[in-house]
């Protein structure tokens, strides 16, 4: 389907770029509203498991201004549970209903005449909460004794599968060596700088939803929430903004939202309007999986790999959520990489935990697996004493076996690894780099060179998903495959062209690439052609596979257009022939005329023969339909469902890319400096050099961030701690290195215009190729967790620390991850121990003592419950505290057992309380351990330490200011409501 | 991410502020650059009930020298100060680390110090530097030594009424030599540890942030090179260094260790 | 001078991008919403509300703010200026606008309206900055889509060209 016509257009503008420049952008959050629309904002669990035992709203409903509360009840007698990707009795709603699985989870959407509003009245719904324990960890989540996160299933596995391709025993059994690795993938994202956002609307007459929001496909979902709202799929219509603030996967993640405002408006009987904040964003969108992996590989002497075993624990959070298991099965077809290995066997486990669904990020899938693969050929070479380039120069697959089958059934299209690989090595200086190691090496410097080979996938086949099943189980269901792609063209009266994409564009210039191609084919300027990216599901020609994902825009979207422009051509000739009398095989379409070859002197203009079948149908040529609308749809034959012993070819095309760096790690500080990265992609036909650079550099940043900065860190409670851009540190122009970027061209032979997808292979390749150097410059083969922060690479460089100074009083450790909070301190107090023991035990003597107390009362024997005001400095809430005074051994200990809720966040812990004898009275010692949830751990981490420190402090001080005793605290009249 | 309701008063000069902040005690607060105070409301974190507005009182908005000190006024913004290099050599060293230019342009010298976050460069400075704040209520003005000033993790001598009008630093005198040196986690970023020294004579001061809830403060009379690996190694241990989501306590040990040797030899050689 | 009550709308004048314009605002009502919902200027862009990701960044009164850490009511009588002030006509772009598009410097275009007011003043400014002051002002930004180099090699580019007096490009 290549054909002379060459669709590179190296330096052309982007047309969308005048109006983003001027502010003149048109962002959800930029459009204006239907009359009458209503702002929401959503009560979240401050838990990671809890039940809901009961949700008070009146408060939240007499406050003026609020329209409405939707709680898990509404939700569940207005709509239907999510669908879920495998065959498990997982019910997945957008809202908890009866439970709350991850800190974050909506509990409750307030609608209100403004997001001020709104979030005043989230502070007056109570909610009561029973806590459950959280499993936070996926290997943890396995075992027998893990609490179950779903009450129909008693385990926390949601699918466990088994694959074999070849003959993977016989290959370990006769191989000369086996290396293993075992690597734990963290959790990130490619958070976009705009968040969700969704306007939604509903019409009581026809029981229909219309609903714009910044979703970026595929729209296979369309069919999830068409069925969780209970309506046919002509009754939700589904529209996107024309322009999205970024979305890498992220913006998948908006659809449990869609369900939420849509059944907001309905019972608000009003439109309503919602944009995520940062907050909830980094909390509750979705995120990469985090993924347990441990490869096995059987090696020959020579480092040639002959077959692979993977067993794979993937993370998905509290529950799967479509498209989840995308993120596991997306990589199906390409578990050997860019290697000949013809022996495979998978285990696939899929596991929640209490965190947040996860689901489309980019790269989806391919980070997890080349992190652990290209890791294990690093430890290949380093066991084997061989060179790491070597070992994968060794495996490649071999040039003149394209197209090549994979183990497990991906067909890759095209590709010249060596070529690929050897260019690299030249045009990117590795030779010199080798002397730079050696030099600075010389000089005592931590210098280490890294390598990844990757194949990247784009264009994912819908029928992927289903190797999730067994064949068993597909066979009932029927087959999937394919990835449909549309366009529609338009000629309009005065001849003028018009294009509609179905790639719903995330700021990659899809309009100035697909105006170009369209001008190309009709020989008109591409200026002249006007591109529509805003996407609506009732007036557009779509299907399933539509949106912005798996690169699959210069393959297949493009691909629709270049059918649609051409059939449209073909039209257009024919009835320019009848007038130019000419055949029309010889009519030529260039500079906005249209005349036959070797005659450009008689020439009709384009916009004349394109308006002809609006004027005057009656004299189109005999038979001819008119020309007036094309629209294509084209789907890849290559894509078939998956066979039934498993095979799938999970892609369509098949990039190469082969980095290598040079870092070097700061003794001093721990930090890495990238002082060399050189990336070679083969992305097979460059349909726009500005724009495939620009993806290249953009994955390469985000890689950046995944490998040395970006963590969605959970405490072992369940807490999310990574809740703003200060604790989830997106890197800043300061953090991001300048790559050196190298092409080799071969052409994918499957795509109409022999481009494959460029997208997201840095955040692949990237990751793992740095921490390969890292390792090379540590000279360790020490497991890598990313990110690589200087925190945990220090100790990995010097070794073990310098011991405490003789005679120092030992500092406790406190709990690694920093969670638990932990404390001592004691007091005298000018009282004897009993009199201080009868003053824990009085209502009255807590009220006064506990900072910021308002109101204490003894709910049962030694049961208190507080209305207390607590803060420090200007952080400042008021929560409800339950104490609990257990195993009294009255005038000499006691332990306290306390809980405290309110809007900032909950917090729970013990204390141990020791009274003994002293001159003078009594000397009162304590220890704590506390753990703080909600809000205020996600945004101010750095906060609590101190915060409990000086209000438990505050206590005894108080305490023993009571009793007779010490002299004021000073700190204490900045605290609370008292002074 | 909305803040929660509170009244708003444009404070045209001092006394106008001190009335408001009296009268409405402990519920109102002062509200200079922003640039901490909005994030905290607008996360609600904080809900005070009236913010008084000191950035439109003149009086207290231009940098002058007093008697060998520097006196920054309340409405002096950290980037004014910095576009004044020539005033002190450890602010012009230091300030660059503070946030970003665009944080700078409207974050306040003052602010920093009243915000008192213990990872904070300005309030390290100030404490290394021996500088006093100049407070006042609306019957009442007093001076705090740095080191008195700062009681925890954001948390400080004010009391409720009272607003710092001034920080005051003594100028920087000939025979004394200044570092500074920081490790975050991105550029702009609260450090980690940050470290600033300051030697005159034999005299050799070190203040390190980031670590305990609020600048820790060393001195030795005389530091002989070879005592400098024990003499940090000791201080390492002696603070109260944690765990937390960006760092280890023992890789801020580690950075006591590393970021005060190069400090201290930056002012020694 | 009297306090301004948290429940009541106040009237809030400035001189946004060289015009007189008028809103209503409550005190807590943040600036980016009283820019883009009441003045209807939504160029300006929120991605954090938190003084971070810097998508918000115009112009109060000549100096560089972050608009999502400042309230409506505190700019009353203020000079505000934000990317729609950057074009020096309709239909036209900056210098440093064009540079951007010739360097595809964006690409989502949901961070640059901040991106652009932080290099518009840096380059008036200090029309000699070189890279390492590009990108320590740049710093003050988040942009997920391009990897910073293709902005930082407009804004050298741009510079380039307002030393050289190209008023157009
Ligand atoms: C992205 C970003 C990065 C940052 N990075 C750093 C950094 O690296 N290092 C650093 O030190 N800071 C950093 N900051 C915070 C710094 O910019 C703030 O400017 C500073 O902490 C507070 O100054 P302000 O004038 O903005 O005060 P505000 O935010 O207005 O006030 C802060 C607190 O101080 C009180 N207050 C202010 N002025 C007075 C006064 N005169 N009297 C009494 N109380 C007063 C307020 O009531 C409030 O409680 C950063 C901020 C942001 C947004
Ligand atoms: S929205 Fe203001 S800095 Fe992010
Ligand atoms: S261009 Fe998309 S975030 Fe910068």
């Amino acid at each position: 389907m290549l054909d002379a016509c060459d669709h590179r257009s190296e330096d052309t503008l982007r047309v969308e770029d005048p109006p983003l420049l001027t502010g003149a952008g048109a962002f959800i959050d930029d459009l204006g509203t239907p009359p009458g629309t209503l702002h929401a904002a959503i009560l979240r669990a401050p838990h990671a498991h809890a039940l809901i035992e009961g949700i008070d709203v009146g408060e939240a409903l007499t406050l003026p201004g609020v329209s409405a509360v939707l709680t898990g009840d509404d939700v569940r007698r207005l709509s239907r549970p999510l669908m879920v990707g495998v065959k498990a009795p997982i019910e997945a709603w957008p809202l908890a209903v009866g439970k709350v699985r991850y800190a974050g989870e909506p509990v409750a959407v307030v609608v209100a005449e403004s997001r001020y509003v709104a979030e005043d009245a989230l502070d007056l719904i109570h909610v009561s909460y029973r806590r459950l324990p959280p499993v936070m960890d996926p290997e943890r989540a396995l075992a027998d004794d893990a609490p179950a996160l779903h009450e129909r299933l008693d385990s926390n596995l949601a699918s466990e599968r088994h694959f074999r391709y070849g003959d993977p025993e016989a290959a370990f059994a006769r191989a000369a060596h086996e290396v293993a690795i075992t690597v734990r993938y963290p959790r990130n994202a490619v958070t976009p700088i705009e968040t969700y956002g969704v306007v939604a609307q509903y019409d009581p007459h026809e029981d229909a939803y219309d609903v714009l929001a910044n979703f970026q496909g595929p729209f296979s979902i369309h069919a999830v929430l068409s069925r969780a709202l209970d309506v046919p799929g002509n009754r939700l219509r589904l529209r996107t903004p024309p322009d999205s603030g970024g979305s890498f996967g992220i913006k998948q993640g908006v659809f449990p939202y869609i369900v939420l405002m849509a059944l907001a408006a309905r019972v608000a009987g009003a439109p309503v309007k919602w944009i995520e904040d940062r907050l909830e964003h980094l909390t509750a969108s979705v995120s990469a999986t985090n993924r347990v992996a441990t490869l096995r590989a059987a090696v020959e002497a020579d480092g040639r790999v002959t077959a692979l075993d993977l067993d794979q624990i993937e993370d998905v959070g509290a529950c799967l959520r479509a498209p989840e298991p995308a993120t596991l099965y997306r990589m199906h077809g390409n578990y050997t990489g860019a290697y000949a290995i013809p022996n495979l066997a998978i285990r696939n486990r899929l596991v929640m935990t209490n965190k947040t669904p996860t689901g489309l990020n980019r790269g989806f899938g391919g980070p997890q697996m080349y992190f652990a693969l290209e890791r294990l050929m690093r430890r290949i070479a380093l066991e084997l004493g061989l060179d790491p380039l070597d070992v994968i120069r060794r495996n490649l697959i071999p040039a003149d076996a394209f197209p090549y089958t994979t183990a497990s059934g991906a067909q890759y299209d095209s590709g010249d690894y060596q070529t690929a690989v050897a260019t690299a090595l030249e045009d990117g200086g590795y030779a010199a780099l080798l002397e730079r190691r050696e030099a600075a090496r010389a000089e005592g410097r931590l210098y280490g060179i890294g390598l990844a080979a990757v194949v990247e996938p784009s264009v994912s086949n819908m029928g992927y998903l289903s190797t999730a099943l067994t064949p068993e189980e597909r066979a009932k269901a029927g087959p999937k495959n394919g990835a449909q792609a549309a366009a529609t063209i338009d000629l309009d009266p005065t001849g003028a062209v018009s294009v509609q994409l179905d790639s719903v564009p995330q700021g990659q210039g899809h309009r100035t690439v697909a105006a170009r191609l369209v001008a190309d084919i009709l020989g008109i300027d591409p200026n002249t052609v006007r591109v529509i990216a805003e996407f609506d599901t009732a007036k557009d020609a779509w299907s399933i596979a539509a949106g912005n994902y798996s690169s699959r825009f210069a393959a297949a979207s493009v691909g629709a257009v270049k059918i649609a422009a051409e059939r449209l051509r073909d039209r257009l000739a024919r009835i320019a022939a009848t007038q130019l009398n000419a055949p029309a095989e010889a009519v030529v379409f260039e500079d906005g005329r249209i005349f036959a070859e070797g005659n450009p002197d008689n020439a009709v203009p384009f916009a004349r023969v394109a308006s002809a079948s609006h004027w005057a149908p009656g004299t189109l040529p005999d038979g001819m339909a008119e020309a007036i609308r094309e629209t294509a749809f084209w789907t890849p034959p290559e894509l078939a469902a998956p066979t039934p012993e498993d095979g799938i070819n999970s892609s369509l095309c098949h990039a190469f890319i082969f980095d290598f760096c040079g870092i070097e790690i700061d003794r001093t500080t721990g930090q890495v400096h990238v002082d060399r990265y050189v990336t070679m992609h083969d992305c097979g036909r460059v349909l726009h050099a500005g724009m495939v650079e620009g993806q290249i550099r953009g994955a390469y940043a985000n890689a950046i961030g995944a490998t040395f900065y970006e963590e969605y860190a959970y405490g072992d409670d369940g807490a999310f701690l990574a809740g703003t851009f200060a604790d989830y540190p997106v890197p800043t122009a300061m953090e991001v290195s300048d790559p050196l970027i190298l092409h080799i061209e071969t052409p994918s032979p499957v795509t109409p215009t022999g481009a494959k997808g460029v997208g997201e292979g840095n955040c692949m390749s990237t990751p793992v190729c740095l921490a390969n150097g890292v390792a090379d410059a540590l000279g360790s083969e020490a497991d890598l967790v990313l990110p690589l922060s200087p925190a945990r690479l220090m100790p990995l460089i010097g070794g073990e620390e310098p011991q405490p100074p003789a005679g120092a009083a030992p500092r406790p450790e406190p709990a690694s991850g920093g969670r638990t909070l932990t404390g001592s301190g004691s007091a005298q107090v000018a009282a004897s121990p009993q009199d201080v023991w009868e003053m824990l035990l009085d209502p009255q003597t807590l009220k006064s003592i506990i900072p910021g107390c308002h109101a204490v009362e003894e709910v049962a024997p030694h049961i208190f419950r507080a209305d207390v005001t607590l803060g420090v400095g200007p952080v400042k809430g008021r929560y409800i505290a339950r104490v609990a005074l257990r195993d009294l051994d009255p005038p000499n200990s006691v332990l306290l057992e306390g809980e405290v809720n309110g809007a900032l966040g909950t917090g729970g812990g013990t204390g141990h309380v020791t009274l003994t004898p002293a001159e003078g009275g009594t000397t009162l010692a304590y220890r704590y351990e506390a753990e703080v949830g909600g809000k205020v751990a996600s945004v101010g981490g750095r906060l609590l330490d101190g915060a409990a420190k000086i209000v438990i402090g505050q206590f005894f001080e108080a305490l023993g200011r009571q009793a007779g005793g010490a002299k004021p605290g000073l700190l204490a009249r900045l605290f609370g409501g008292r002074s | 991410m909305k803040p929660a309701p509170f009244d708003y008063l444009r404070a045209d000069d001092i006394s106008a502020a001190l009335s408001a902040l009296h009268d409405a005690g402990e519920d109102a607060r002062v509200l200079a650059g922003g640039q901490s105070l909005g994030a905290m409301l607008n996360m609600r974190l904080a809900k005070p009930s009236l913010l008084i507005d000191i950035m439109h009182i003149e009086a207290l908005g231009a940098i002058r020298e007093e008697k060998a000190a520097l006196v920054i006024p309340a409405c002096v913004t950290q980037e004014a100060l910095l576009r004044r290099s020539d005033l002190h050599p450890l602010l012009a060293k230091a300030l660059p680390w503070t946030g970003h230019v665009q944080t700078r342009a409207r974050g306040t010298v003052c602010g920093s110090i009243a915000h008192a976050d213990p990872s904070a460069e300005l309030p390290l400075c100030l404490a290394l530097l021996g500088g006093e704040v100049s407070i006042r209520s609306r019957r009442k003005r007093r001076t705090v030594q740095a080191a008195d000033f700062f009681r925890g993790m954001m948390l400080t001598d004010l009391r409720p009424g009272e607003m710092i009008e001034a920080v005051r630093i003594p100028l920087a005198r000939k025979n004394q030599r200044f570092a500074f040196t920081e490790i975050g986690r991105r550029h702009g970023d609260f450090a980690i540890v940050a470290v600033a020294a300051m030697r005159e004579g034999d005299t050799l001061r070190l203040t390190v942030g980031g670590v305990n809830d609020t600048p820790a403060i060393r001195e030795w009379a005389t530091l002989d090179t070879a005592d400098i690996p024990d003499a940090l190694n000791d201080l390492a241990w002696s603070l109260d260094a944690r765990d937390d989501l960006h760092a280890t306590a023992r890789y801020r040990r580690d950075l006591m260790r590393n970021l005060g040797r190069i400090v201290i030899e930056e002012v020694s050689s | 001078m009297t306090t301004l009550a948290a429940t009541e709308t106040h009237t809030v004048r400035v001189r946004l991008n060289g015009r007189a314009v008028e809103g209503r605002a409550t005190p807590r009502m943040l600036l980016t919403d009283f820019l883009r919902h009441e003045l209807h200027a939504t160029g300006t862009h929120v991605g954090c509300e938190h003084g971070v990701c810097g998508a918000c960044t115009i112009r109060i009164d000549g100096a560089l703010a972050r608009s999502c850490l400042a309230y409506a009511v505190q700019v009353d009588g203020a000079t505000i200026e934000t990317v729609e002030s950057l074009a020096p006509e309709r239909g036209r772009l900056s210098v440093l606008q064009t540079a951007f598009q010739r360097h595809h410097a964006l690409q989502c275009g949901f961070c640059t309206a901040g991106i652009l007011m932080s290099l518009d003043t840096l380059l008036g400014a200090e029309p000699d900055a070189g890279e390492d002051r590009i990108r320590e002002v740049l710093a003050g930004h988040l942009c997920r889509c391009t990897g910073y180099q293709p902005i930082i090699r407009a804004a050298l580019d741009a510079a380039a060209r307002l030393r050289e007096g190209d008023a157009d490009a």
